[in-house]
This record gives structure tokens, C-alpha cells and sequence, in this order.
């Protein structure tokens, strides 16, 4: 067959037609994903809370978006997921939040009992170093080299080269130091915000 | 042409990855480990089969001049549908490798097949150029893939088979891409010449 010769209306047409064809194919298959697209977020950060938070059967039962000011005065975000078991009990919050990796934006969910302990943590976004500052997501757990479960970082939590208790990732300073930064900025962001009372006029509820 | 010669071609002596250096920049990004290289490997090839086919139907309607425009736009479709999928079902690859399916946009393997080959073939010999090209660069991601991760992180597939003691950091590192690909391609140009 003959191709189509190139005047400007065979060249309008086409390229109108073909845009117009992929535009509506795209507009269906999107369709046809926001949900199962949606799920799957929920899904990922349902699982990440009740991994931090180490327990199964629990029911997330307040949201709050805190906007805080960092030591430099850049304003960052978190949000706390308070959380309770199905009896009722208190287990305290997962906290989300965001510091500046090696790699980019490092998102952490940091699990805090109502002491303020860390329970456990995992890595919600980051964009490290495969093989180095992407080994955080075991490195800081339970028994590992960095372990950090169970402290309680009132008294900021520090890589060893600066003075602090824990071990940094080998040759992964960077990514150590900026997680330590947002599980401690976690920290303070869940405690200076009211647990209990649900009504506060400082925290802002939001719901995704 | 015969079906089975032109999916050959495409592995061995048109290998994107080997012989025809096209698609670096996915090539040397992605291949951190033996199962990212191979899931950009076989994104690449899903939507190569797929673009390669509307292309090869689309060419007798399509005129010259805005050939590119055409081919780039169906391209981009394609790519998106692409994501969307993989972000709606496959969660964990997503996590992987979701900063580069966009970039497959602009792979020149994409639109350098879809000129090379689709603007001339039917659509089926096209359909069995995209498997061909598409396993092609599978298989070279995947064996840089391999290699890298055996080297810098001592595991296959994430099987541990080295100790950490061993571990070489360089080659999970761009330049370790750089490295393993050169040696790569100098051993298949040795096979290949013998």
C-alpha cells in the first residue's frame, strides 16, 4: 500500500487521529487502574503501620498532619497514625517522616509504644545506594548491627562517628545520619503531639 | 522472512545490549541486581512487542513527515498504560524499578525499532522483532544484572552465594555498570567472532 502523501491536512489528521485514539485508550486503562492503584497504597502503608507498630490486630484510630519546623527552620511533615489493639488498649503511633537521603527524599514509618519507644520501623519511599545506604532497611532492625529498636530517642540518636550509640551502615554515613534524623524528628513530632485528646484545635485531621 | 531468523537476530546478532549499544542509559541504571535488570528487561519487551505492532499497522496511514510525532505518542501510550499496570498489580517491582519504566519512552531501542523495522514490516514479522529485540535486551540485562550483584552484593536472584567478606561495592555503583558492561561486551565480541 502507498503511503499517505505529507500535506498538511493528511499530517493534521493522522497525528489528531492517533492522539486522539492513544488519548482515550489512556483515559480507560486509568480508569480501569485508580482503584486497584489506590488499594495497593493503602495496602502498603496498612501492612507498614501494623509491621512498625508489631502487632496484627490493631485499628488505626486518629490521623494527624503535623507541619513542624526543623533546626534549619524548614518546615517538614508528618503525619501519626495513633493506633489501638482491638481491645481498646493504647499501643501508641506510627509516625511518617521525611528527611533528605544520599539518594533523595528518605520516607520513614516509625513505630513509638506510649513511652515513646521505637518499636520498629521500615522504609515507606527512599532512593539510596542499592548495596549501601539501601541496606537501612534491614541495618537498624531488631538484632542487627544498627539496631535501634526498643530506644527511646529523647536523647537524639547518633551514628557512633558522631558520638552517638549507633553503628552506622558501612561506607553509608549519609543514609545512617539521615535516617537517625527523621526516627528522631519522628520522635519529637509524636511527642509534642496530644495522644488522648482527639479535638485539638493544633493537629489537623485529614483522612486519605 | 522466516519468524524463527528474526527472533534470533534479535538475540544474538542484533542484541540491543551487545551489539547494537542502544538503550544505555536503562542498561546501566537499572541493573543493580539480577531481578531488576530482568523485570526492566521484560517492561521494555511488552511494551516493544506492543508499540511494534500498532507502528507496523499504522505505517501506510502515516505520513512522512509527522512519522516521528506518531510513532513517539503511540510510544508514550503505551509506556503509561505500562505503569499504570504495573503500579496497580505488581506493587513490588513498582518499588524497584518506578523511576524508570518512564524513561522507556525515550529508550532509542523503542523508536529505533519502530524505524528500523516496523515502518517497513507486516505487523506479525514486527510482533516477532519486538520478542526478539525484547528478549535480546532481557537477556543482556539480566547477565549484567547477574554479574554485578554476584560481585558487589554476593547473591544471584537474591540468593546469597558469596560471603559479605567478598563483596566488591564498586560494582553495585555506576561505575561498576561501566566496568562489567565493557568486559561484557568484549567477551560476546570474542564468541561472536570466533
Amino acid at each position: 500500500m502507498k503511503k499517505l502523501e505529507s500535506t498538511l491536512l493528511n499530517m493534521v489528521l493522522v497525528l489528531t487521529g492517533v492522539a486522539v485514539v492513544m488519548g482515550g485508550i489512556l483515559a480507560l486503562v486509568n480508569h480501569l487502574t485508580e482503584g486497584p492503584i489506590a488499594q495497593q497504597k493503602e495496602k502498603t502503608l496498612a501492612d507498614g503501620i501494623k509491621a512498625v507498630m508489631v502487632c496484627d490486630d490493631l485499628i488505626v484510630t486518629k490521623t494527624d498532619t503535623v507541619k513542624r519546623n526543623d533546626a534549619k527552620g524548614k518546615e517538614l511533615t508528618y503525619i501519626i497514625y495513633q493506633t489501638q489493639d482491638k481491645a481498646g488498649k493504647d499501643l501508641g503511633a506510627a509516625v511518617e517522616s521525611t528527611t533528605g537521603g544520599f539518594g533523595g527524599a528518605l520516607k520513614v514509618l516509625v513505630g513509638f509504644d506510649a513511652d515513646g519507644k521505637i518499636l520498629g520501623y521500615t522504609l515507606l519511599e527512599h532512593a539510596e545506594t542499592p548495596g549501601l545506604g539501601a541496606k537501612a532497611d534491614k541495618w537498624f532492625q531488631k538484632g542487627e548491627k544498627g539496631d535501634i529498636i526498643g530506644k527511646v530517642p529523647a536523647e537524639p540518636l547518633t551514628v557512633s562517628k558522631d558520638g552517638g550509640q549507633v553503628d552506622a551502615i558501612t561506607a553509608s554515613t549519609i543514609t545512617s545520619r539521615a535516617f537517625l534524623l527523621a526516627v528522631n524528628n519522628a520522635y519529637n513530632a509524636y511527642k509534642a503531639t496530644p495522644a488522648a485528646d482527639a479535638e485539638t484545635g493544633a493537629s489537623k485531621q485529614t483522612k486519605e | 522472512m522466516n519468524y524463527i531468523s528474526i527472533i534470533k537476530n534479535g538475540i544474538v546478532k542484533d542484541n540491543p545490549t551487545f551489539v547494537l549499544m542502544l538503550g544505555m542509559c536503562p542498561t546501566l541504571a537499572t541493573t543493580t541486581s539480577a531481578m531488576n535488570g530482568m523485570s526492566m528487561g521484560l517492561a521494555t519487551m511488552a511494551v516493544l512487542i506492543c508499540t511494534n505492532v500498532v507502528i507496523s499497522c499504522l505505517k501506510s496511514v502515516t505520513p512522512d513527515k509527522v512519522r516521528i510525532p506518531v510513532f513517539i505518542v503511540v510510544i508514550a501510550a503505551f509506556v503509561t498504560m505500562l505503569q499504570l499496570v504495573i503500579k496497580a498489580f505488581l506493587p513490588d517491582i513498582d518499588a524497584a524499578l518506578g523511576l524508570f519504566i518512564p524513561l522507556i519512552v525515550v529508550n532509542c531501542i523503542i523508536l529505533g525499532r519502530a524505524e528500523a523495522f516496523a515502518a517497513k514490516n507486516s505487523p506479525l514479522a514486527s510482533l516477532f522483532d519486538g520478542i526478539g529485540i525484547g528478549l535480546g535486551f532481557t537477556l543482556g540485562l539480566t547477565l549484567l544484572g547477574i554479574c554485578r550483584e554476584l560481585l558487589g552484593s554476593g547473591s544471584v536472584f537474591g540468593f546469597t552465594l558469596l560471603p559479605e567478606t567478598f563483596n566488591i561495592l564498586l560494582f553495585v555503583l555506576p561505575p561498576g555498570a561501566f566496568i562489567t558492561l565493557g568486559f561484557l561486551i568484549a567477551i560476546v565480541n570474542k564468541l561472536r567472532n570466533s
